[in-house]
């Protein structure tokens, strides 16, 4: 009689298991009471132990999968007996568990954006020649062609989608949510030229167990979005030096407070991939790139055009695209592809005298940040009072992607290279 | 007195194949009804309609067979023979789901039904006994629906001059002049029959165009198929001054401003049924209903009262035995507990069965237009493909609508021979998820009729090959 290898409770809130790895392999004698597998629950690493003696005859999970609690992941018996019968259920039962593109490892998974910008729509007939291949790493994800056509243009992975067609098969309304949840948003990012690098443009990371657990737990408390604020105020003195110096060079390095802020934020998103993230339900995508979002309001109402790369441009670059963006959204002029893509945001009320405010995240960032307005305070420096320009600003950060403390680290680099502006030069 | 699993009111398309799929799945069934089984579709509609118009449609060849090399001589019509050919195909039917409940052990309780409190239903039945019976775990409602007059244009039902469906199914005769108001599906069948039939036929709607739920293309092809043989469409019509008499019926039909006066045998109310709610309990036991008075479902098809469900008709429209049908599978899985994949509302095929022939899917042009769809067309008419010549049917198109970008199926519209077993390609297709370059990729036989659905696909991407 074979002994079935169940996914066990590990802890009492224990929903689901990720096999991080097997101990023994096919064909190994095992006893009861040896170790199998390391399994993560929602709070830590356990053993999965054997309860029965004989030879592992059957892995059924792969390592690196998730399988819920109660379900079939391997087979104890006598070498050679016949488990068919027993497996035919199995595979069926496990196999819808396995956490999409690359069950057998993880491992973050880096992506390179498409090469060429999502071709003006070809309204001609799409594409007859080529077959639709799903992209790269979706191994056999099963999906309809219109769902493959959907998610080519996207630039979705359909490895990253879950299917709720027959069987599991990916359909239309499974692309067009990944899409609304933000996975579409690389599709758009700008023709911005950038040199080449060897470095992907984000990487995605499986979600382990204990974020998962922190995205429900949170979600249920404080609503879809668990978000927390954080607030400093930054001492832009030497900024307000740095702006006259510039300015005295003449017209064309006229900038604004607020070009050299976005500098400075984009500068610090560059160095904290961390807080740079889209949430994308089963998974974090952290980007090395840097699309950042500026809040515009116009008569219609808010909209937020992106710098793409904006950690690459100079501050005059910024002040100039800044401005034109600006433009265009109050003209109503901007395309698609300038107001999607981006990767966290900004949102300026200073002029309007707002001294402090939250701002609300722009799913699927994890983050935005508030800037209130530049005042002339008291405050002590070196022990004297002392008049100096100040600034309040306040992230707004998705709890289920950044922790406090992630936070409170990119906001302290960000005072860093704010309050000593020299530091943007490096 | 007798206990089921779920008991079923009503044995109609929706209500007989719910009974079968829930015996499947291994529950006791019973199913009340009063008339024969298999409903209106079986008795009253579909079947008997269809029937007639074989009969409508051989008349209609027959007049051609010497271009054919195929001498008749004289043809005379009996719409009393077409009539109770009809009526024996209609009873073979109702046959066949006796046949096909004692095939499932599905019991049927012959009586009337009433709802009472904790899933009883109370049945008087036909012999005039008055029983309870018990659902352990569902009672679902399948009442149907029925024929309805106007009143509001003075066309009250009288079964003898102003006249339903119903009626009309069991003429013995073909009334010399008829005017069938509403030119729906329904209006346009009966048109078709009974002009086959030698009759005078009027046909008037309100709407500007006939089959008003159809493609414009397709409303103006059977428009133009209809004048050509002789009868008289009316749209944008306004009626007034109606006099129903004991012989024959006279009013007033306003179009365009011009106003004509308008003797008839016989008029046919075609505009619309009422879902049978009344009699049944619903109130008594909290199912509440829809302003437009149909019973107010789920998801999964409960009504508002907990364990009792709502199928077919009177669950709301669309009205069409297939869509009664696939509820019933539904609410029978749902209340077995199994597996169901959820209904796809959006992709029910709508068919008229007059001559040309009228099937679709999703969405027509304008509704594409009204939502601001980015679209493709593809048309290709009957009449440059080879099958359709040999037969000598070429009225009418394949009209495919899809997405401009991903070639997604938004919409197809066929009027022409066999256009209501043609769709089904594109249903499939549709429902699959396949787009256009699937369908041309599956390589179609020749000469098939198909194959103008093959060059429509064709024709959307701009390179149709025989036209």
């Amino acid at each position: 009689m074979p002994t079935k290898i169940f996914m066990e409770a590990l802890s009492p809130t224990m929903e689901e298991g990720r096999l991080v790895t097997w101990h023994k392999s096919e064909g190994d004698a095992v006893k009861s009471g040896d170790v199998l597998a390391e399994v993560e629950t929602d709070k830590a690493v356990m053993e999965l132990v054997a309860r029965g003696d004989g030879v592992l005859l059957k892995r059924l999970v792969a390592e690196g999968t998730t399988a819920p609690v109660g379900s079939l992941v391997g087979v104890i018996g006598a070498a050679g007996e016949d488990i068919s019968a027993l497996l035919g259920g199995a595979v069926a039962a496990s196999a819808g568990v396995s956490p999409g593109a690359s069950p057998s490892s993880p491992a973050p998974t880096p992506h390179a954006a498409p090469t060429t910008p999502p071709a003006a729509t070809t309204p001609a007939a799409p594409a007859p020649a080529t077959p639709v291949a799903a992209p790269a790493g979706t191994g056999s994800a099963k999906s309809s062609p219109l769902a493959r056509r959907l998610a080519r243009d996207s630039g979705l992975d359909l490895g990253a989608v879950a299917g709720s067609g027959p069987g599991g098969r990916i359909i239309k309304r499974d692309i067009e949510a990944a899409v609304a949840s933000g996975g579409a948003a690389m599709a758009a990012s700008s023709a911005v030229s950038r040199p080449p690098s060897t470095v992907a443009d984000f990487v995605d990371q499986p979600l382990t167990q204990i974020r998962k657990t922190i995205a429900k737990r949170l979600a249920e408390s404080i609503g879809p979005i668990p978000t927390f604020y954080l607030t400093a105020e930054f001492d832009l003195t030497r900024v307000a030096e740095l702006r006259a110096a510039a300015a005295g060079e003449g017209d064309e390095y006229k900038v604004s407070f607020n070009d050299i802020i976005l500098k400075a934020t984009a500068t610090a998103l560059g160095r904290h991939p961390e807080v740079n993230a889209h949430w994308l339900g089963d998974k974090i995508r952290f980007f090395n790139r840097v699309h950042l979002g500026m809040a515009v309001a116009t008569d219609d109402g808010l909209i937020v055009p992106v710098i793409f790369d904006a950690d690459q441009k100079g501050i005059g670059e910024i002040a100039r695209e800044s401005r034109e963006l600006a433009k265009r959204a109050r003209d109503r002029k901007l395309k698609p592809e300038e107001y999607t893509g981006s990767t966290f945001s900004v949102s300026n009320l200073g002029m309007m005298q707002i001294e402090q405010f939250t701002a609300i995240i722009n799913p699927p960032e994890c983050g935005i940040l508030a800037i209130g307005a530049l005042e002339d305070k008291a405050v002590v420096v070196d022990g004297e009072l002392a008049v100096r320009k100040r600034l309040r600003v306040t992230m707004s950060c998705d709890h289920r992607v950044v922790d406090g403390a992630i936070g409170a680290r990119f906001l302290q680099d960000l005072r860093r290279l704010i309050e000593n502006p020299l530091m943007l030069v490096f | 007195m007798a206990t089921f699993d779920i008991i079923f009111l009503g044995g109609g398309p929706a209500g007989y194949v719910g009974a079968i799929r829930a015996s499947q799945l291994g529950l006791t069934v019973g199913v009340i009804e009063r008339e024969g089984l298999g409903g209106t579709c079986v008795l009253w509609g579909c079947i008997p309609a269809k029937a007639l118009l074989e009969s409508s449609h051989i008349a209609n060849r027959l007049k051609h067979a010497a271009e054919f090399g195929v001498k008749v001589g004289d043809i005379t019509l009996d719409f009393g023979v077409a009539m109770k050919r009809s009526r024996d195909v209609s009873t073979k039917n109702s046959k066949g789901v006796e046949f096909l409940f004692k095939k499932n052990k599905v019991t049927w309780i012959r009586g009337t039904g009433v709802l009472g409190a904790g899933k009883t239903v109370k049945v008087t039945t036909a012999d005039g006994k008055s029983e309870t019976h018990t659902a352990t775990k569902a009672v679902v409602i399948g009442t149907g629906s029925r024929v309805r007059g106007l009143p509001q244009a003075g066309l009250e039902l009288n079964k003898t001059t102003v006249i339903s469906s119903d009626e009309a199914l069991v003429l013995e005769k073909a009334p010399k002049t008829l005017a069938i108001v509403g030119a729906g599906a329904v209006g346009c069948e009966f048109a078709d029959v009974f002009s086959s039939f030698g009759t005078k036929v009027t046909l008037i709607e309100v709407l500007p165009r006939i089959l008003p739920l159809e493609d414009e293309d397709v409303s103006a092809e059977v428009s133009r198929a209809f004048k050509k043989r002789g009868l008289d469409v009316l749209t944008a019509a306004r009626l007034s001054g109606t006099k129903v008499g004991k012989d024959s019926v006279t009013m007033t039909v306003e179009v365009g401003g011009e106003k004509k006066e308008l003797v008839v045998d016989k008029v046919l109310v075609a505009t619309g049924r009422a879902a049978n709610v009344e009699n049944i309990g619903l109130k008594e036991v909290g199912v509440q209903l829809t302003d437009r008075g149909f019973i107010k479902v789920s998801d999964t098809l409960e009504t508002t009262a907990k364990g009792i469900y709502a199928i077919g008709d009177v669950a709301g429209p669309p009205m069409l035995a297939h869509k009664g049908e696939r509820e019933g599978i539904v609410v029978a899985e749902v209340i077995a507990g199994a597996h169901y994949h959820p209904i796809n509302y959006g992709n029910i095929p709508n068919c008229t069965y007059c001559y040309p022939e009228v099937a679709s899917i999703g969405f027509t042009e304008a509704q594409c237009k009204e939502k601001k769809l980015d679209y493709k067309l593809g048309k290709f008419p009957f009449s440059a493909n080879g099958r359709a010549r040999t037969s000598g049917e070429t009225e009418g198109f394949v009209k495919i609508i899809r997405d401009a970008k991903y070639g997604e199926i938004l919409g197809a519209h066929i009027v022409g021979p066999h256009a209501t077993e043609l769709i089904h390609e594109l249903l499939v297709a549709r429902e699959n998820e396949f787009t256009v370059e699937e369908i041309d990729m599956a390589i179609h036989a020749h000469p098939t009729l198909s194959e103008a659905i093959a060059e429509a696909v064709l024709d959307s991407m701009g390179r149709m090959i025989h036209a």
